[in-house]
């Protein structure tokens, strides 16, 4: 087959892996080798769904022995299949690499033979990237549940980045979905690779000569709206994930129906629904909220027609408004409209002189929303009336509401744009840190 | 300070050149209406030719990282850098500024000045992030040359990124818009002015790998969530000129080419 061939195949099957962020590390490249590493993350190009292309990701294979149904690699599913040789990827990496395509690889695979006999023909493509080409780009490997863990340990030492997916966000869910798949086989190697990365961490302060491992850490992926799954569930595992694993990343993936799976009764991919999941996950790890202050066991599902924040602002307008020139950090970045950008830009002006509204909109704070939820020197912004349907109608975003009935249900028919109404800063960051 | 001293300050376009305007400005006690590098400016005002004094231009670059701070004056080095159009002018307002109140200018975000400064950075920032990752190298009998036209001057601040990145290769970054480029070969980096450059033709494997990158490039989006608005805000479509992904595969001359029998050299035209 020829090398198009493969990579249109193995390109296509690896689609549906959200990460491809090259973020986490710097590194300088070695004497006589190619390529170094930014720890902001370098995005080359933007694919046609707007997404980040930041790594050439591909699967080595994508024959797999699994049968996970929401998996469009699955056994029994009838797809042109194909295989690269180690080398033969390697080539192409090092030469995409040259001509500045990409930052380096993301490589999963299917499983073929076994879990292990598949993480040795990762080891081998990984080997002939560091060892023979002297490769320092970034690398970002799959870990394959059930591998032992002497392969785990190796791919950590030749990747930056290590991920095993979770898949599913519940135990029902794996054993609905994908059987042959438990929550132990993933857990399992989660923790290993959690404890190795902490292990490391110290070693390479007390030893010189210490390899790294997995220097820019572990990530993982589920896919959302192909099982019952609440936003609320999946959230406080998301949270779990961050506490107890010290995932760097966790990335949501909006089930994207594929063949004619009865079990799956989803027509479009969920994306606000996705798109919702990663504010809040932003919300957890860069504004000090927690998963239980933004969703509840009353509350278990996102709000459409606000995001997160929004939503947890109107339900606490007790703590506002916020005083711009004394608040604390943490307190700005609770203020809906001002991010993590707003709130620095504040605290540095707010040293010279006090803020008023205009000196905000200088500084480049956007006023539309936060304006309801805050004073400069006590006073509010001129002829603003603070009602509650006025703040609410400044916080719906309006193609949310388009996508409801009059009484409140869900049109399904309607594509749903990835950022509504506008990406957002974050959005802007994410994609620009090549974290999205 | 007096504004508007109907004067103009011509210089020679260097930073040093500029400096020395900085030393004019403060040792006069005015600041000009305007400072200009082009030599056949016409004008109502006295036009005051400064001349470039390397003494005076390092004076006055210790003056600023040590009366004022270093990150101020790396912020000027890059103001310098972008293509604000009167980024002249708006330096010395700056830096008037900054010998008055010391290193918390830098904390002045609401000042006008500084404000328009820092927004000139902050788009020559961007604007070199962006173009680390939308760089195309083609290779041509092993030698790697890119065009990019970027609206700010990016090229000094790309040139150890790609040194470290490609240390064994020999590569060449020619900007356009700006009409320089940066030529490595291992280990020495220039930025040399060039006004312009021919492609001699793609050969067999470097349309191999265009091929498999356009492939892959077309293959990676989810076409059931094609979203092409996001895709232009994340890469506004002045970036596409130069990216393979978008690029015919064979190039304009490619027929020509192909008569020739051989690639031909790399003209450069200084």
């Amino acid at each position: 087959m020829e090398a198009l061939e493969k990579l249109q195949i193995l390109a296509g099957s690896a689609q549906f892996d959200a990460a491809c962020t090259s973020s986490g590390i710097d590194r300088s490249s070695s004497p006589g080798g190619i390529g170094n590493a930014v720890a902001c993350g370098i995005c080359h190009s933007f694919a046609s769904d707007g997404r980040c292309i930041s790594l050439l990701k591909v699967l080595l294979t994508n024959y797999c022995m699994y049968d996970c149904k929401y998996c469009v690699n699955r056994r029994s599913n009838d797809v042109p299949r194909a295989r690269f040789a180690p080398r033969e990827l390697a080539d192409i990496t090092i030469n995409f690499y040259k001509r500045n395509y990409i930052e380096g690889l993301f490589l999963s695979s299917g499983i073929i033979q076994s879990p292990d006999y598949t993480c040795e023909q990762i080891i081998e493509t990984l080997s002939l990237l560091r060892n023979e080409y002297k490769f320092n780009g970034y690398i970002h490997a799959k870990v394959i549940p059930g591998a032992d863990y002497e392969l785990i340990k190796q791919i950590g030492a030749l990747a930056d980045r290590v991920s095993v997916n979770i898949e599913l966000p519940s135990q029902q869910s794996l054993q609905k979905l994908a059987p042959d798949k438990s929550k132990h086989s993933i857990l399992l190697p989660m923790k290993q690779i959690s404890t190795k990365i902490e292990q490391n961490s110290t070693e390479i302060v007390r030893y010189r000569g210490a390899k790294p491992f997995a220097p820019a850490g572990q990530s993982t992926q589920m896919i959302i709206g192909a099982t019952p799954d609440t936003d609320y569930q999946i959230l406080r595992l998301t949270e779990g994930l961050y506490r107890e694993y010290k995932l760097k990343r966790v990335f949501f993936s909006a089930y994207v129906p594929v063949g004619d799976q009865k079990l799956l009764p989803v027509e479009k991919p969920p994306l606000l629904r996705e798109h919702r999941l990663y504010q809040a996950d932003w919300l957890l790890r860069f504004y000090g909220f927690e998963a239980k202050e933004i969703l509840d066991e009353k509350n278990q599902n996102f709000n459409p027609f606000l995001d997160p924040k929004c939503n947890w602002a109107i339900h606490h307008m007790e703590l506002f408004p916020v005083e711009v020139n004394t608040a604390p950090y943490e307190m700005l970045l609770r203020v809906p409209g001002i991010g993590v950008t707003s709130a620095r830009r504040i605290l540095t002006a707010r040293k010279v002189r006090s803020l008023d509204f205009d000196a905000l909109k200088k500084i480049g704070v956007v006023l539309k929303r936060a304006q309801y939820f805050i004073v400069c020197g006590g006073k509010k912004a001129q002829g603003l009336k603070i009602t509650e349907s006025a703040i609410l109608r400044e916080l719906m975003s309006e193609s949310a509401v388009k996508n409801f009935d009059v009484d409140g249900n869900f049109i399904q028919t309607k594509q749903l744009s990835f950022f509504d109404p506008e990406p957002s800063k974050e959005d802007y960051l994410k994609c620009l840190t090549g974290q999205m | 300070m007096p504004y508007g001293t109907n004067v103009i300050y011509r210089y020679d376009g260097t930073f040093d050149g500029l400096m020395c305007c900085v030393f004019e400005s403060f040792e006069k006690r005015e600041i000009p209406e305007e400072i200009t590098a082009s030599p056949e400016q016409m004008s109502f005002y006295e036009i005051k030719d400064i001349l470039t004094d390397y003494e005076k231009a390092a004076r006055v670059s210790k003056g600023i990282r040590e009366k004022i701070s270093k990150s101020a004056y790396e912020t000027v080095c890059k103001a310098f850098l972008t293509c604000h159009e009167q980024k002249e002018l708006l330096i010395l307002k700056f830096l008037h500024l900054g010998f008055k109140y010391g290193k918390s200018v830098m904390n002045m975000l609401a000042d006008d000045t500084v404000n328009e400064l820092f927004k000139a950075v902050r788009h020559l920032e961007r604007e070199l992030h962006l173009f680390l990752g939308f760089v195309r190298f083609s290779s041509y009998d092993g030698v790697l040359v890119s065009v990019i036209e970027p609206k700010n001057i990016i090229l000094p601040l790309m040139k150890n990124h790609f040194c470290n990145r490609l240390p064994q290769e020999t590569f060449m970054i020619f900007d356009k818009t700006n009409r320089m480029a940066l030529v490595y070969r291992p280990y020495e980096a220039q930025i040399i002015p060039v006004e312009e450059l021919s492609l001699p033709c793609a050969n067999e494997e470097e349309l191999h790998y265009r091929r498999l990158w356009k492939k892959f490039y077309d293959t990676i989006g989810i076409k059931e969530r094609y979203n092409p608005k996001c895709r232009m805000t994340m890469m506004p479509k002045r970036y596409w000129k130069h990216m393979t992904e978008f690029a015919e595969l064979f190039p304009q001359n490619w027929e020509e080419c192909k008569k020739l029998g051989s690639a031909p050299d790399l003209k450069l035209i200084e």
